[in-house]
């Protein structure tokens, strides 16, 4: 068990860190793809069946469509090996600031939370008792969170749909 | 072997017997491995040989909707080493075998600009995981590979793979019609990846549950001991299967939802630089792909391996599932044979406009069917009715006012 636990790391961690260091952006984009997928292995791995499914759903399914789509409408001109160096000190600088602060409060997060001590077994939950559990105890966060993903949903699409005016010259 | 398998008639419980004998042949440390294995191969096995003989009676059966006979000729081939040679044709039966010898055989073509390892990733990519759903899916009573509680989603899962593989397809060839098909073809899974899922929701909120063989068995009921209780049998259930047929049409690139592949507009599609056994991956990954959808289709609305009354039990549960099976698949063709295939902008119009709405409010109409289970004697005509009108009445205004101001086309010069 704790051998497939390494290689799922592996899988997640090396797949992350390729994806980093690869000139190619579309690689990358599969890589992250690759390392979304180890996420859900390692909740295969943790018995969390319902979670994996829904994570390669999400993620494999359809975040990875979002990724690739901006990708290729956003990339400028062909090549697509051309270096992307920090053109100057102050971009590096601010890079490192904000990763530091984002590692310092997840960090923080991570370590205050007060995680129960595990219970000698572990609890066999299935499909049913998640759903039953989300809807009652967490009903509030969920039609909150469905409520800002379709206000998302909805801004996308406004700025998206930008309508030009009709043809003049043929009400002329 | 079970106390409850052990009650059955023999031919239900027959392959299973046959797998655990080959299991018993086995060292024991290794019989874990066998088993499974033994499942894989079943799988992997049965569902490729449907595969050919499905891509034969697609040929034959579009070749009689168009007039013409169809692949007959291919028989079996004359080896030397034989006395005398069988000159049999078999009907044209053993043409997809001389297909995969052909496809095997042919010179295998990568373009020097193509990104190699993504190029050769993608067909790979798409048959593992179209061959993946086939796990979930009860061929019959006793014989599901593997039995999950998340059963479903996991088939939707393994299946979402497939647009990925297209979008590697497309991208890696390095050609401008493979990629722009690509983009078109992902917009096109996207959009009816949505009416997909949503006409599958009012089985999970009226059964309760995601388990695939629950669901099954949640519909061997009879009324009069003759009526089936099959979810097609309900509004909400009829209205959601013929949405689910819709979508399954459109994810699987099938006529007339064929875009992807659309020849007259972009070549072949993410499939222009592939030849060879690239190619005929590819190609069965869309036959598997349609296969898995149909057998879900059955399992959740046609009551999977159940038979449609009683007294027809005796047929053992697997022939029930695949004759249904066989249905469907004969219907997609009959469809191929029959629509003409839509623009891009019709197509996605179709799923936005149509069937989403109509897939929301089926959700709405199943969650009414649920909460009025206990209706019983001249109530429960009333709550037939309210779920007839439920699904009649938004498909009426939905699709008058859609098809407001569009009249049958005229034709001027051609009548």
């Amino acid at each position: 068990m704790t051998v497939a636990l390494f290689l799922i790391a592996g899988l997640m961690l090396g797949s992350a860190g390729v994806a980093l260091l690869l000139r190619n952006l579309i690689h990358s984009a599969l890589l992250l793809v690759a390392s979304w997928a180890g996420v859900a292995a390692f909740y295969l791995w943790a018995g969390a069946e319902f979670v994996a499914f829904a994570q390669i759903l999400v993620y494999v399914g359809a975040i990875s469509m979002v990724v690739l789509f901006a990708v290729l409408l956003t990339r400028q001109g062909l090549e697509i090996s051309r270096p992307v160096e920090p053109d100057a000190q102050w971009r590096a600088f601010s890079a490192i600031t904000v990763g530091a602060c984002l590692a310092a409060v997840l960090g923080s997060a991570i370590l205050s939370t007060k995680l129960p001590a595990a219970t000698a077994t572990a609890p066999t939950l299935s499909v049913k008792d998640t759903g039953l559990e989300l809807m009652n105890h967490h009903g509030a966060a969920l039609l909150i969170v469905g409520l800002i993903l379709t206000v998302a949903l909805l801004g996308a699409t406004v700025l998206a749909a930008t309508d030009k005016p009709q043809k003049t010259e043929d009400a002329a | 072997m079970s106390a409850v398998l052990a009650s059955e008639p023999f031919l239900e419980r027959a392959p299973l017997e046959l797998r655990d004998a080959v299991v018993q042949l086995l060292p024991a440390p290794a019989q874990w491995l066998g088993h499974h294995l033994i499942t894989i191969l079943a799988v992997v096995l049965g569902f490729s040989l449907f595969f050919a003989f499905t891509t034969v009676a697609e040929r034959k059966l579009l070749g009689r909707l168009q007039n013409r006979l169809g692949p007959n000729r291919a028989g079996v081939p004359k080896f030397s080493i034989l006395p005398f040679h069988l000159r049999h044709k078999l009907f044209g039966l053993s043409q997809p075998f001389a297909d995969a010898i052909k496809a095997l055989t042919k010179e295998d073509i990568v373009p020097a600009a193509a990104d190699k390892l993504l190029h050769f990733l993608a067909p790979v990519v798409v048959v593992a995981f179209s061959l993946m759903t086939f796990a979930v899916l009860p061929v019959g009573r006793h014989l599901v590979p593997v039995e999950l509680d998340a059963a479903l989603l996991y088939f939707f899962a393994a299946g979402c793979a497939s647009e990925l593989a297209l979008f590697m397809a497309g991208w890696s060839s390095r050609n401008k019609y493979s990629l722009l098909a690509a983009m078109r073809a992902l917009a096109q899974l996207i959009s009816y990846e949505l009416p997909l899922i949503l006409s599958v929701v009012p089985i999970v909120l009226v059964t309760g549950t995601l388990s695939t063989v629950a669901i099954v068995q949640s519909q061997g009921v009879w009324s009069f001991g003759l009526l089936p209780h099959w979810f097609v049998f309900t509004p909400w259930g009829f209205a959601g299967f013929i949405i689910f047929l819709i979508a399954t049409l459109a994810e699987t690139n099938r006529s007339p939802f064929d875009l992807p592949e659309a020849e007259s507009e972009l070549v072949a599609g993410h499939l222009t630089e592939y030849s060879g056994f690239k190619y005929a991956l590819f190609f069965m990954a869309e036959y598997f792909g349609m296969t898995a959808l149909s057998g879900l289709g059955v399992t959740l609305f046609l009551g999977g391996w159940q038979a449609p009354a009683p007294f027809l039990e005796f047929i053992p549960s697997y022939l029930w599932f695949m004759g249904k099976l066989v249905g469907m698949l004969v219907f997609f063709i009959w469809i191929r044979g029959t629509l003409l295939r839509l623009r891009i902008d019709q197509l996605t119009r179709l799923s936005w406009q149509f069937l989403v709405p109509l897939a929301l409010l089926n959700v709405g109409n199943a969650a009414f069917w649920s909460l009025t289970a206990h209706w019983s004697g001249p109530l429960n005509l009333v709550r037939w009715a309210i779920a007839l009108a439920l699904v009649v009445t938004p498909f009426l205004l939905l699709g008058r006012t859609l098809s407001a101001g569009f009249a049958p086309r005229t034709y001027r010069y051609a009548s």
